[in-house]
């Protein structure tokens, strides 16, 4: 053990400068800023069980906390559906394509409610998070993803309710024709393209609110005014010709679209689909991106 | 070579108070000024980031050129002064926050606790939170199911595995969650001062198993502000010092020289004019300020204490007298202590005394201490001039000493360490 006085450590500092660490020569290199390129997808995939627990614990905590818990998923969307069906439909008389109104509703809000859950919730990762990311390391993208795959139940709750309504509109001869093979093959692929957008937009919000807070309010009122901007509480054929494109620049439009032709019948608009596909990945993307940059330094500013 | 961590010239800036990090709206309203090259409105440039003009730059180095290297197997300690830069430089090797400068070459897996605890859920059962403590220190499920009779076997808490941890005392709570860090097999292992909590029994304890860890080939890098625990366990100490690394070596020197510095601090008396002071005081006389007349505020158990003081007569006070009670840390009254002798002032004289608490025989831990000015008739009324709650805090070291063999102590023994026992056989 050598002794090293505080002269003696500034000569070493001076002979250090200019050697980098070899990557090669260490496991891992603590520099200021990482490349941008490094997604570090392996240092997630080597933490999977710790998303599998997140998943479990938001599940466990959720339903915990009160008897009532998971009742709150029906109530939410079987309220604002009724509402819509009153509004909407009764009072503003959209036009819901000849489809039973409430049925019509309950396909665009159980899409849209999993799309704006996962954008709220992961929208405040750094925030909520700011406790535990400021003691210990793990791949941050850890608890967005944790918060996409969670919310997965409550999408679960009111899809199960979304199917009751389903059979008994079909049952009392509502003109709607359920296809079963699209359904099984193209709803899993939508829930992922949502999921996704979801997380990619939420985390790029989330890297910006870690210094605007400002940010915070917009996505509040923001993702409400969304659902209008979607083909949620009206069918894209109701919108004139020249602003389809308007609608369609959203890529939850054609997710919506879809998932209501799958499950009410009518034309899957493949065109449109690809493009929010395309969107959904430069927006994860361009999250992935932004998240990896603010993770190194977020402590400092959050 | 034989190192496993590499720390080159690592410094870490932050940006004081909150210019900078402010809103979207300052930001843009920056960006207004900047176009039309108007000077920044948040920043007033020309100012130096010089450390030493306090309070007016913008920005402050909590770390400033830190280099070291610590060897595979070895136990390294750091200490220094609140504010030095210890925690900051841990949470820059566990990769909590990025250094603005330099780089770190890291051989291995590193765990670092800097806090015990972290992620527990108060909902979940102990459990469930082994598991969940577990990988968000890094331990696969798989390593965790085998260690995880062992875990509830060294935490004790085996009778409340499956309570919510939110129905455990916060000593089971650490114990839980120590537990399950102190069985992490990582290369490195990071422990930030949080063996403060818990009994004694259970601190021995985890110093025990942060000594076999080290045995058995593996990195400890270990925070305290405990200099008992600090020189049991390391025989290499980084002493930090405003950001900067003031030295590396041996531990016994570290430790002189942290105490050293720590003396300058001491003597100087504080000023306890402003301190509120309870009720029921006539404040004939008051204390303006007070300090340890020693150098160190860390004491054996049996040495004296001594205080020095400056009090202030504001009317004819006589037969004053001085009393101390003391409490230890967690406001327990230990005992108090009366002087026999009596002072009268005159008015507006101003009286220097130093005070002597002789073998007051304290069990090691930390302690503090109000002081009181009394008058020597308490039977009368107004017979309190001032009583200063909390005004000095010490701590009486855990080392043996002489002839006390109990290197430990028991919190359940109390806070009086008597002298030894006389045991003669009988004839």
């Amino acid at each position: 053990m050598t002794l090293r006085g505080k002269s003696d450590s500034n000569s070493d500092e001076e002979s250090n400068i200019s050697s980098e660490h070899a990557p090669c020569d260490w496991d891992l290199v603590i520099k200021p800023r990482n490349a941008w390129w490094n997604f570090q997808l392996t240092e997630v995939w080597r933490y999977r069980d710790l998303l599998w627990l997140f998943v479990r614990r938001d599940f466990v905590s959720v339903y915990k906390q009160t008897i009532l818990g998971p009742i709150w998923f029906f109530a939410q969307p079987l309220l604002t559906t009724t509402m819509f069906t009153v509004v909407f439909s009764g009072i503003a008389k959209i036009p819901t394509d000849g489809i039973p109104p409430m049925l019509f509703y309950l396909a665009g809000t159980t899409p849209w409610n999993y799309f704006s859950a996962c954008l709220n919730k992961t929208s405040t990762t750094f925030i909520t998070n700011a406790a535990i990311f400021g003691k210990v390391y793990f791949p941050r993208l850890i608890s967005p993803l944790s918060v996409v795959i969670s919310t997965l139940i409550q999408f679960g709750i009111q899809f199960i309710l979304f199917l009751v309504f389903l059979i008994y509109y079909q049952n009392v001869g509502a003109d709607i024709s359920p296809d079963l093979l699209q359904i099984i093959f193209l709803t899993p692929p939508l829930l992922v393209l949502m999921g996704l957008l979801g997380l990619g937009t939420g985390i790029i919000i989330s890297s910006l609110t870690t210094k605007y807070r400002d940010l915070t309010f917009l996505i509040g009122f923001g993702v409400q005014l969304a659902m209008y901007a979607t083909p949620v509480i009206y069918p894209l054929s109701s919108v004139p010709q020249q602003h389809r494109w308007l609608i369609l620049s959203n890529p939850m439009s054609s997710i919506i679209e879809t998932f209501r032709s799958i499950f009410l019948g009518g034309e899957i608009p493949w065109h449109g689909l690809a493009i929010s596909t395309s969107i959904t990945l430069i927006i994860l993307f361009v999250g992935v991106l932004m998240f990896n940059k603010v993770e190194k330094t977020f402590m400092d500013t959050v | 070579m034989g190192s496993v961590i590499d720390v080159r010239s690592v410094s870490k800036q932050y940006r004081l108070g909150q210019v900078g990090t402010g809103t979207l709206a300052h930001d843009l309203n920056r960006w207004w000024h900047k176009i039309r090259s108007r000077e920044d409105p948040y920043l007033k440039i020309g100012e130096s980031n010089d450390r030493a003009s306090k309070g007016k730059s913008k920005y402050s180095w909590a770390l400033r050129n830190i280099s070291f290297q610590v060897d595979q197997g070895e136990v390294l300690g750091i200490i220094g002064k609140n504010g030095a830069g210890k925690s900051t430089l841990l949470k820059v090797l566990s990769r909590v926050t990025s250094p603005t400068e330099g780089s770190i070459g890291v051989k291995g897996r590193i765990a670092s606790l800097l806090e015990v605890g972290t992620g527990f859920h108060p909902e979940l059962s102990g459990k469930e939170n082994i598991f969940l403590n577990g990988a968000i220190l890094g331990m696969s499920k798989t390593e965790i199911t085998s260690k995880f009779d062992e875990i509830v076997d060294f935490s004790g808490c085996e009778r409340y595995i499956d309570t919510p941890v939110k129905r455990y005392s916060s000593g089971m709570y650490v114990r839980l969650a120590f537990a399950v860090a102190a069985h992490l097999e990582p290369e490195i292992l990071i422990v930030d001062e949080v063996l403060a909590v818990g009994d004694a029994e259970f601190q021995n304890k985890c110093l025990g198993k942060m000594q076999s860890v080290a045995g058995s080939g593996r990195t400890v890098i270990f925070v305290s502000h405990n200099m008992a625990s600090i020189s049991r366990l390391t025989n290499r100490c980084l002493l930090m010092q405003h950001g900067e690394l003031n030295f590396d070596g041996p531990t016994s020197t570290a430790i002189e020289s942290y105490l050293k510095s720590s003396r300058e601090r001491s003597r100087n008396l504080t000023d306890i004019s402003e301190v509120p002071r309870p009720p029921g005081c006539n404040h004939a006389a008051s204390f303006l300020q007070i300090g340890f007349e020693s150098e160190v505020t860390i004491f054996r158990i049996g040495q004296d204490i001594q205080l020095r003081t400056l009090i202030k007569a504001n009317a004819r006070v006589s037969r004053l007298r001085f009393q101390i009670t003391v409490f230890s840390s967690d406001a327990t009254p230990v005992g108090t202590s009366c002087s026999s002798d009596e002072f009268d002032l005159s008015q507006e004289e101003e009286f220097q005394a130093i005070v002597r608490l002789p073998t007051p025989r304290l069990a090691p831990g930390n302690y503090y201490c109000d002081v009181a000015l009394l008058a020597g008739h308490s039977s009368e009324k107004g017979a309190v001039f001032d009583v200063v709650p909390e005004a000095l805090h010490f701590e009486i070291e855990s080392r043996p000493l002489g002839t006390d063999k109990v290197s430990h102590w028991n919190s359940a023994w109390g806070s009086v360490c008597f002298s030894d026992l006389i045991v003669r056989s009988q004839d």
